[in-house]
């Protein structure tokens, strides 16, 4: 299977970097196919917090794309309720077999610290982030420190 | 001689009869028969009744001519046949516009716009791939195993067999891609040609969806080709050039080139295609709407009040006007100590009143056009039924009788079963027709086709036997010919409008 042994050197990968964004990355004891993490943003209103992601790996990966769920809470335009989030470098048009999973875990810090109104998920959050930016900010950084997880040190 | 002498007088006689028939079932007058009269044979020379030229298609043709495409393009280019595809794909099968585009652009542009290896440079590419293939075992980019041999499509990426195959069978069977398969390495556009596919999909059932799909996108891209939307049926008509005309596919249905929809003379594709838009939002709550709600005032969304209070607030989010449920004007005045809610001939109430009476006013005229569809939409599955009973009486009457004295009864059906599909459509038409002495003629047209078509349908739900045949089938002979004749003159004069701009469409204002 493709996916296991892929899947397997990308986790030491990532393990081994050891980004200051990204902690504790690690598969779960049923399946490698899902991994969790900490996101651990830099950048305010969310630097306040770290927040629980869950990476999802189809069977078929690298020939489909892993899809990304907040477990935590984050009040951003770009992930809905349900945690959902959209990045176009996961997308089934966009994806290529070669994206590795630390390039999309790149391209999910760098929407955390710069929101995308253009595109969200959900409208009111990024009408206020365009409109009333300074509320938008307290907003989300009270929603951080009430939702969040402790940052780990 | 004497006898074709005799034969042409009664001919003529039997034609005479029929004419005064109709002229005794009709109450129309004889200025205006003579009129229509006048008018069919110039009609029916017109450019507009030429026959479209087209073609049905098998899957095997369709495959077949792909390919004297690619070879027509080649005699020009002298490409790989495989690169001629991709780049036909990329300008949709249009020749015209390739050679073109190829004759304007510098080579580097035009292949790299195609998704395609510049075939003038590939040569240099396979060298320094081939050099590549020397080397120590490498990693495949998508597996991470090492391999002895990667192959890629000569763009510089390279990955292992067993990844190709898998990638190949996922974007085809997983995808429902083809044509637009690109090279897995990220950021690279070069599209997986023919050749490389069959060679790296390694997998018979893949190449054959692979080629299914090939088919398809070709018929879908082509704008000179249309696959028939019967279910069921794998044929492709091609023609001469795309137009709203009506094709018959082998299988027996009849459809709009241009649309793909039912023949739907004398609508227009574009008539229709907002008709069955608006059927589908509206038809199955208009009724109740119609009844049950008032509109907003300011955005006409349709409302319902589900309380005692009079404060209401438009639930639409672009909107969310305060008013009043009885008299429709603004809820502020109401809330102060001006309450004025009584007042009858308050300007701004009168207003809202108006709007709401030309909104009522829009909802009755299209139930107007929407019923009369409607009901000749139900006819035509009634008759369709109407088919097998005909069908029943034709076996048993041929018992006695041969059989083409019963399979006027036939004939008569295909004509009931085409003059409703018109009627049905000639209500789009109408719909959309702004008011003037076109249209009033129009639906005089349209009024007599009907008369007529209801009579012949009655006829012909008759109980029929061998006794009363002789005296039904004259009947049934001048009855389908006058539909006939009323549904060619409604639809010569259609076609006369379009020609001599008489038509004046409404612009369809959605809610």
């Amino acid at each position: 299977m493709a996916a296991t042994r892929r899947l397997t050197r990308e986790l030491s990968d990532l393990v081994e970097a050891k980004m200051s964004t990204l902690r504790n990355i690690e598969s779960s004891d049923e399946s490698l196919l899902m991994w969790t993490g900490l996101l651990v943003p830099e950048k305010a209103p969310y630097n306040k917090g770290a927040f629980r992601i869950e990476i999802n790996f189809p069977p078929q990966y690298p020939f489909m794309p892993p899809k990304i769920l907040f477990k935590t809470k984050i009040y951003h335009p770009n992930v809905d309720e349900k945690g959902e989030v959209c990045l176009p470098i996961i997308s089934t048009d966009n994806w290529k077999p070669t994206t590795r999973t630390e390039q999309v875990l790149q391209a999910l810090v760098a929407i955390v610290h710069n929101p995308e109104p253009e595109h969200p998920l959900r409208s009111d959050l990024a009408e206020e982030f365009v409109r009333e930016h300074k509320k938008f900010m307290k907003t989300a950084e009270e929603f951080t420190k009430k939702n969040a997880e402790k940052r780990p040190e | 001689m004497n006898s074709e002498m005799e034969f042409s007088d009664e001919d003529h006689g039997d034609s005479h009869r029929s004419l005064l028939t109709h002229m005794s079932c009709e109450n129309d007058s004889d200025s205006e028969d003579t009129c229509t009269e006048i008018l069919l044979p110039e009609n029916s020379n017109s450019p507009e009744t030429e026959d479209f030229v087209y073609k049905v298609l098998s899957v095997d043709q369709i495959v077949q001519h792909q390919r004297n495409i690619i070879d027509e393009v080649n005699n020009v280019l002298n490409l790989p046949p495989q690169v001629t595809r991709i780049i036909l794909n990329h300008f949709k099968w249009d020749k015209e516009s390739l050679f073109e585009n190829y004759f304007e652009s510098n080579p580097k542009d035009f292949f790299q716009r195609a998704h395609v290896l510049n075939p003038f440079e590939k040569k240099i590419e396979r060298e320094s791939a081939a050099s590549t293939s020397c080397a120590i075992p490498q990693l495949c980019g998508i597996c991470f195993c090492s391999c002895d041999e990667l192959i890629g499509l000569g763009c510089g990426h390279n990955f292992c067999a067993a990844c190709w195959k898998q990638y190949l069978a996922n974007k085809t069977c997983s995808e429902g891609l083809a044509n637009t398969i690109k090279c897995p390495a990220a950021n690279c556009e070069i599209l997986v040609d023919y050749i490389s596919f069959l060679k790296l999909a390694d997998d018979s059932e893949v190449v054959e969806r692979y080629q299914q799909l090939i088919t398809n996108t070709f018929v879908e891209c082509n704008m000179l080709m249309r696959w028939c939307p019967a279910p069921n049926c794998s044929h492709a008509v091609k023609a001469v050039c795309a137009e709203p005309r009506a094709v018959l596919c082998k299988c027996g249905h009849e459809f709009c080139f241009a649309c793909g929809e039912n023949w739907h003379e004398p609508a227009s594709c574009s008539s229709l295609k907002k008709w069955v838009k608006k059927c589908l939002e509206d038809s199955e709550t208009s009724n109740w709407i119609a009844q049950n709600t008032k509109e907003c005032p300011k955005c006409n969304v349709t409302i319902e009040k589900d309380g005692g209070c009079n404060h209401m607030v438009c639930k639409n989010p672009s909107c969310r006007y305060d008013f009043c449920w009885v008299c429709l004007g603004s809820w502020e005045p109401h809330g102060s100590s001006w309450y004025s809610c009584n007042r009858f001939d308050e300007e701004e109430a009168k207003q809202a009143r108006l709007a709401q009476q030309k909104y009522r006013s829009s909802m009755a005229r299209y139930l107007h056009y929407y019923n009369r569809y409607s009901n000749h939409m139900q006819s035509l599955k009634m008759e369709n039924k109407l088919y097998s009973n005909i069908q029943a009486k034709m076996d048993d009457m041929q018992e006695e009788m041969s059989w083409i004295e019963v399979q006027f009864l036939r004939d008569a059906v295909d004509v009931l079963c085409q003059c409703r599909t018109t009627l049905m459509y000639s209500y789009v038409f109408a719909f959309y027709l702004m008011n003037n002495n076109q249209k009033i003629i129009f639906e005089d047209n349209q009024k007599d086709m009907e008369m007529a078509t209801e009579k012949l349908s009655e006829c012909l739900e008759r109980e029929i036997t061998v006794k009363n045949i002789y005296e039904v089938k004259q009947k049934v002979l001048d009855l389908s010919h006058y539909c006939q004749k009323r549904r060619h003159v409604l639809l010569c004069h259609v076609r006369e409008g379009y020609e001599n701009d008489w038509w004046e469409f409404k612009e369809e204002t959605t809610t």
